[in-house]
């Protein structure tokens, strides 16, 4: 699944971990986190993502 | 008072004389909010100013325009001190606001924006004021998401919103009307405590405007930068690349100044020819002086005695500053004394894996006092810190942006 990484602080979004932080269970793909989903990391939103290897 | 940067560009900013406290960030030379006003056929002000200093900035747009005259107003930034001035302006001038959308949502959230006329501008766009135009380069997180900066294509002058800012109340409004030192410490500290922890995006920005020719960067705080470019950019190049000097800090909080003669064992042992030393009692030290003690620091002690079966408050609060500011690629270990647990030093190392300094030792703990024994080992405690910081200098390991 694709990785998107924040341009902000470099924390990488794994669909396979999901975020246990905010409740996103493994398997969600980024297109399907909320609007209201924010790094864990640095806090910006979805919008200063990009798709990684 | 307006003060000329070229013939259509000029400074209509506000100098804070007496702010001591930045939201929390000790400004022991002032501040100045910087507003710049540039003509051409139409007229653009970026930028305004704390709300308090609204008058001062219109009276300065006064002197060479009349508010009415101004076309466009340009906030790069949300924030206060930026655009705390902002509402009134917008109704003394009846301006068009020029923003990102980021940006318009930090406003709405601060300011009733009903009423306002908006556009929005992105990376890449321009303003023609007829004669003078500006275009916009986003740089989120630099240091919020909504940032932005502005440049003008005639004049090569960056306005570079609180990037290569600082916090400095003084006449002269450019870095070779004040004393270069003091600009290069101020500027220093305000990357510390601002943008420390956004080093990365800082990277992206100073690669976009890399290819810009730049004859001034006028940031919205502190002087502007014309006869020391290559200085700023070669520090900001430094910071962000987490370039270690060799230098140990040792900071503590004592009770009983049993972890004070730890910590003055610990920079016994690390003083040497080459090696910078500093102690700092974080009582008296501050925050903000910290922060950029550690910007550049390769190594540092942290000591606290237990208290209630946990550190001390100010180191507490210090460590917590510092999680958030995030200084990378650091060694360090934890000291202190106790009376029956060695809990605050626990404590202590628990914080410095967080943030992950590479622990050099398990912590160093002295019950009661120390003795001899304690004393040596805090003696060659330093003298590890010492070996880290001078290696990691020579080597100049420096991170990735």
């Amino acid at each position: 699944m694709q990785k998107w990484e924040c341009t902000a602080c470099a924390y990488v979004y794994d669909p396979e971990e999901g975020d246990p932080t905010q409740d996103i269970e493994a398997g969600t793909a980024f297109e399907d986190l909320p609007d209201d989903w924010v790094c864990p990391d640095c806090g910006v939103g979805k919008d200063l993502f990009e798709p990684v290897d | 008072m307006y003060v000329e940067l070229t013939k259509e560009t000029g400074w209509v900013g506000a100098i804070d004389w007496n702010v001591r406290d930045f939201h929390g960030y000790e400004t022991r030379r002032g501040s100045t909010y910087n507003a710049y006003l540039v003509q051409g056929e139409k007229s653009a002000l970026i930028d305004t100013v704390k709300s308090r200093f609204a008058d001062t900035l219109l009276a300065n747009v006064g002197e060479v325009s009349d508010p009415d005259d101004i076309d466009y107003v340009v906030a790069n930034h949300g924030e206060p001190d930026h655009s705390g001035a902002l509402p009134e302006v917008l109704e003394a001038t009846g301006a068009t606001l020029i923003t990102n959308e980021k940006a318009l949502g930090t406003l709405e959230g601060y300011y009733d924006t009903s009423g306002w006329q908006v556009e929005f501008v992105g990376t890449g766009d321009t303003l023609d004021l007829g004669g003078s135009s500006l275009s916009f380069v986003q740089t989120p997180m630099v240091h919020w998401p909504d940032s932005m900066v502005t440049y003008c294509l005639e004049t090569k002058i960056l306005f570079s919103n609180d990037a290569f800012g600082q916090h400095l109340a003084s006449s002269g409004r450019f870095d070779d009307e004040t004393e270069l030192p003091v600009v290069m410490d101020e500027a220093k500290t305000y990357y510390a405590n601002i943008v420390m922890l956004y080093g990365r995006t800082i990277a992206k920005a100073l690669e976009a405007v890399g290819d810009l020719e730049i004859e001034m960067i006028a940031p919205s705080h502190g002087i502007i930068w014309r006869s020391e470019i290559p200085t700023i950019l070669g520090a900001y190049e430094d910071w962000v690349r987490c370039r270690p000097v060799a230098k140990v800090l040792v900071i503590y909080e004592s009770m009983w100044r049993s972890t004070e003669l730890m910590a003055r064992e610990i920079v016994e042992g690390a003083m040497r020819d080459g090696v910078e030393v500093r102690l700092f009692d974080v009582t008296r030290a501050g925050r903000t002086a910290l922060a950029t003690e550690m910007l550049d620091a390769a190594a540092v002690a942290f000591g606290s005695p237990t208290l209630n079966m946990t550190m001390m408050p100010e180191i507490a609060g210090l460590l917590t500053y510092l999680k958030g500011l995030a200084p990378k690629h650091k060694a360090g270990l934890a000291f202190g004394s106790c009376g029956w647990a060695p809990a605050g030093q626990r404590e202590l190392q628990e914080r410095l894996e967080e943030m992950e300094i590479e622990v050099l030792r398990e912590p160093l703990s002295a019950q009661w006092r120390p003795d001899n024994e304690v004393l040596g080992q805090c003696r060659e405690a330093g003298r590890l810190l010492a070996d880290y910081a001078e290696n990691a200098a020579a080597e100049g390991h420096l991170c990735e942006p």
